[in-house]
């Protein structure tokens, strides 16, 4: 089915979300649409949903005007999506998280979850998905969660299926066998509209790519453009993919974890028995598939887990059995991993985040009484240094993107006298302007001599940012190896093998 | 609350190995913190038609119980303008009269008996100022302290106990008991902070039963010779406090000025209440120990990560809290009636405080300005009583209501038509909003 947009406007207020935008997906194509967060690439599917209207333009299905009042509509026109965000019921078996919305029923309203099964399993077996339709959601990875989501628009005969950021909660396994799921899709005909910020699928998989920025078409590419050209289109600007770093030039031995264990409240070991050291001037870049440990490691480090075994030192001082403000005190930062969760106060102002771990002492506090006027230069100068984008200190943080939320994060731990840095997923969510930034900042605070620890799910991250990496899986290290280790040999790792050259 | 471990650690639940962690909302981040939120951020203009919204439903109970619009209302057809007479007689008169017995007495002569209601105004919100400010305190560090009527009980009988057996010197006598009252209220809050600091029990919980602790450990000693029972005496009611130890009235101030022989009722109290209020305000917006009372309340796990300790600021917060609140014992005991308590002596203000908390927004001056419109409702229901004959209850559908429609920001907002205001949906791509 041909899927074509004609000038399609949206505005929010005095904000244009969307400002003519034209786009043709061909039967059977798998059209890439690329933006920055907040380009406008969401609203503009949740138009073609039906679940905003557009202010100006139309959707044309097969050169056949559209007029979707809701998504119930866009559904029956043959149009499905697999939301970000999946929208499954967890306690639902997959079969009947399937029907949910269109139950086939039988005599006396009675569910007919037989044929909700059977089209489960046809539709699997059509697509090689291996789902069971007795599965309750809550139980299965996220990967097969997506399955259900694509099972379920294909189950209603969607003929143009929208992949709304589809990998942003995939592992890099995952991601490449959702890649193969779309390349049956289109085989099989259906057309794709792709939804990314992420260059190296898009040129995998895309068969046409549309760039969008600032709520404007920029232009198209074909799938052959290089990352640079993609990336330039997206930002505006040249942006430097691989940020250029020097050598390390490591000092001593810095932070030292010698066997170090972290039992959850289950008594799990989820990090089990791990000894890795860090010298002054390096970068560490612990990778492994979301799960594996990563997190309560960083989280052992800085005091957070409340049973740990083992040994961790820093310059020699002992940190383990310290409080999370000994531990910051001893001149650690922390980029938490879910900087909304854990990292920012959102309904604090930039300024009052930017003291949150300083929140007892000198300079922001004298006798007990908060130094405002400290805290109001320092955050002015912050904001500058940062290039954080918001109106004022006074901005709360809530409002600002995931870009400048993270730059506050940055400009907070980096302004502190450091001993040690450690920075859990610090371009998880972000724009390619924004992980350049902070992959800059980083490579800064190693070549100023300040060990560095980043915890990575994302291969071209670690490549990126490692002069050496430790694999993690299931708890436990799988090998140390240099940061030029081939890809290959990492994803290997990744999956628990340890191959010959690094077990050497 | 139930899955912590017993550290009261909030940290994030590890993942499984092999298995990406879904985004659950607010594993940590009580359900509380976000009703409380979605209450405050309602803003002032919300809270103040939330107070008119409930003058006008409480007029509709007016005349609807007025016996006059009802006797009206039997000959609607044939004079209608009867009816509408009577509904204005009623609600013009019931108003009228809630004004002048709390503001200014239009009636009476001179300035000084005109003023009296203001007064018993103030009289009525100093115990309502305090403990709304201690209930707020806790809000803002996302707790609910329901437990007022334990504290005011506690501080109640330990700044009597100290008011009739120490003789001090008037001003010292007072002032001890008055610390002792704080401290009384703030042990009790303590325990509550401590519980939930060390075994993650909730605060709600802990306080409700306290509330009963307290009563039943009250009456038990006013029952008791030798406790607090005052000697010779078979009722269960305290001695009076020593003279040194009442606060002095403020009308005694203005007789030194000459002003007359007036007696208002409003004393020293309404003086800590309002240095209270400067004490609070400064604690929450200036402090570095409300800053983290604030990041706890706002975002617990943050704190804890920002290397806050959670567990001290719980304790410290529920310390102060119940410190406030039992400054509304010592204004009951040592200001209002210091002619000695019965069990009954908090007089449901710990409930009340929670309701001008919310009101008030828990902003120490909206607490403040609250506390006095409370004040106000109690000091002239009592007129309207006795000249219009509305039943007092009507005045306490008023503050009911008040409370409902602050509670329920959005039913205001749909009601007058308000724009939704505040933080937009922390999402980051959904929304599609451009973010630069």
């Amino acid at each position: 089915m041909k899927l074509q947009l004609r000038g399609i406007t949206k505005r929010f207020g005095a904000l244009v979300a969307n400002d003519h935008i034209d786009l043709t997906v061909g039967s059977g194509e798998i059209h890439a649409l690329l933006g920055e967060n907040g380009a406008g690439k969401s609203t503009l599917m949740n138009v073609l949903y039906g679940m905003y209207p557009a202010d100006e333009g139309e959707v044309l299905l097969d050169d056949v005007i559209q007029h979707f009042t809701g998504p119930g509509d866009a559904m029956s026109a043959g149009i499905g999506m697999v939301h970000q965000h999946f929208m499954l019921i967890p306690v639902f078996t997959v079969a009947e998280n399937v029907i949910l919305g269109h139950e086939p029923t039988r005599a006396g309203g009675r569910l007919d979850l037989a044929a909700a099964r059977a089209k489960v399993r046809e539709i699997s077996s059509r697509f090689g998905f291996d789902v069971d339709p007795d599965a309750v959601v809550e139980d299965l990875p996220v990967g097969v969660q997506q399955r259900v989501e694509i099972i379920k628009a294909l189950s209603r005969d969607a003929k143009v299926l929208i992949f709304d950021e589809p990998t942003a909660v995939l592992t890099p396994q995952e991601t490449d066998e959702l890649m193969g799921i779309m390349r049956q899709l289109k085989a099989a005909g259906t057309s794709i509209v792709f939804i990314t910020h992420k260059l190296r699928e898009v040129r995998e998989v895309a068969d046409r790519i549309t760039v969008i920025r600032l709520g404007k078409v920029v232009g198209d590419a074909p799938p052959t453009a290089s990352n640079a050209e993609l990336a330039s289109m997206m930002v505006g600007r040249a942006v430097e993919l691989m940020i250029e770093k020097d050598p390390e030039r490591p000092g001593a031995e810095a932070l030292v974890v010698e066997d170090l264990s972290v039992i959850d409240h289950n008594d799990q070991y989820v990090v089990s028995h791990v000894s890795f050291s860090v010298r002054a001037g390096e970068v560490l870049v612990i990778a492994g598939v979301q799960g594996n440990g990563q997190t309560e490691l960083t989280e052992a480090i800085m005091g957070l887990q409340p049973r740990i075994e083992g040994k961790i030192s820093l310059n020699g001082h002992e940190l383990s059995g310290r409080s999370t403000h000994g531990v910051l005190d001893a001149g650690v930062g922390f980029v938490p991993e879910d900087r909304n969760e854990d990292g920012l106060i959102a309904e604090f102002t930039i300024a009052e985040n930017l003291m949150l771990d300083r929140s007892s002492s000198a300079p922001f506090v004298r006798a007990g009484s908060l130094q405002l006027g400290v805290l109001q230069e320092f955050a002015e100068q912050k904001l500058t240094e940062f290039d954080i984008r918001a109106q004022g200190i006074d901005s709360l943080v809530g409002q600002l993107s995931g870009g400048n939320q993270q730059k506050v994060v940055l400009a907070r731990e980096l302004s502190r006298e450091l001993r040690l840095l450690v920075a859990a997923q610090p371009t998880r969510g972000l724009d390619v302007g924004s992980i350049e930034f902070v992959h800059t900042r980083i490579i800064q605070a190693r070549d100023a001599g300040i060990p560095v620890v980043v915890v990575s799910t994302e291969l071209d991250e670690v490549v990126a940012l490692a002069d050496r990496i430790a694999v993690m899986f299931r708890g436990g290290i799988v090998g140390i190896v240099p940061g030029d280790t081939s890809r290959e040999t990492l994803g290997l790792m990744m999956a628990g093998e340890v191959p010959a050259e690094a077990a050497a | 609350m139930s899955a912590q471990p017993p550290s009261g650690s909030a940290g994030a639940l590890p993942a499984e190995p092999g298995r990406a962690p879904s985004a659950e909302p607010g594993r940590e981040a009580p359900a509380a913190n976000r009703i409380l939120r979605e209450i405050f951020s309602g803003g002032a203009v919300v809270t103040v038609l939330a107070v008119v919204l409930a003058l006008l439903i409480a007029g509709v109970l007016i005349a609807a119980t007025d016996s006059g619009v009802q006797a009206a209302f039997g000959y609607f057809f044939a004079q209608p303008g009867d009816s509408f007479l009577a509904i204005g007689n009623a609600v013009g008169g019931a108003y009228s009269s809630l004004f002048q017995g709390s503001i200014y007495n239009f009636m009476r002569p001179g300035f000084l008996n005109g003023i009296k209601p203001l007064t018993e105004t103030l009289t009525f919100a100093t115990p309502l100022i305090v403990a709304g400010l201690g209930v707020a305190l806790a809000f803002r560090v996302g707790m609910f302290n329901i437990g007022g009527r334990g504290q005011i009980l506690i501080a109640a009988a330990v700044a009597g106990w100290i008011s009739w057996s120490f003789p001090m010197p008037f001003f010292i006598h007072a002032l001890v008991a008055t610390i002792g009252a704080i401290v009384g209220g703030a042990l009790w809050g303590g325990i509550a902070g401590l519980l939930k600091a060390r075994t993650g029990a909730h605060e709600v919980i802990v306080t409700i039963m306290l509330n009963y602790v307290a009563f039943y450990l009250i009456s038990f000693m006013l029952r008791t010779p030798g406790a607090l029972q005052s000697a010779g005496s078979n009722n269960p009611k305290s001695p009076a406090a020593l003279p040194t130890a009442v606060y002095p009235k403020l009308s005694d101030l203005i007789t030194l000025f000459g002003g007359g022989p007036t007696t208002f009722r409003v004393n020293a109290g309404f003086i800590i209440a309002i240095l209270a209020t400067i004490f609070v305000w400064y604690i929450v917006n200036r402090s570095s120990l409300g800053f983290r009372f604030r990041a706890v309340g706002e975002n617990p796990r943050a704190a804890r990560v920002a290397g806050i300790n959670v567990n001290m600021v719980y304790i410290l917060a529920m310390v102060l809290s119940g410190g406030l609140v039992g400054l509304a014992g010592a204004d009951q005991v040592l200001g209002s009636t210091p002619s000695g308590f019965s069990s009954g002596v908090d007089a449901g203000i710990g409930f009340d405080a929670i309701t001008v908390a919310l009101l008030g927004r828990s902003r120490p001056w909206g607490v403040f300005f609250s506390g006095l419109l409370f004040g106000a409702l109690k000091a002239g229901s009592y007129t309207m009583q006795a000249s219009e004959q509305i039943p007092i209850d009507i005045v306490l559908v008023v503050q009911s209501v008040i409370v409902l429609l602050i509670a329920a920001p959005p039913l205001v907002r749909t009601v007058f038509h308000l724009p939704k205001p505040g933080i937009q949906p922390r999402t980051r791509r959904t929304a599609g909003v451009v973010t630069k």
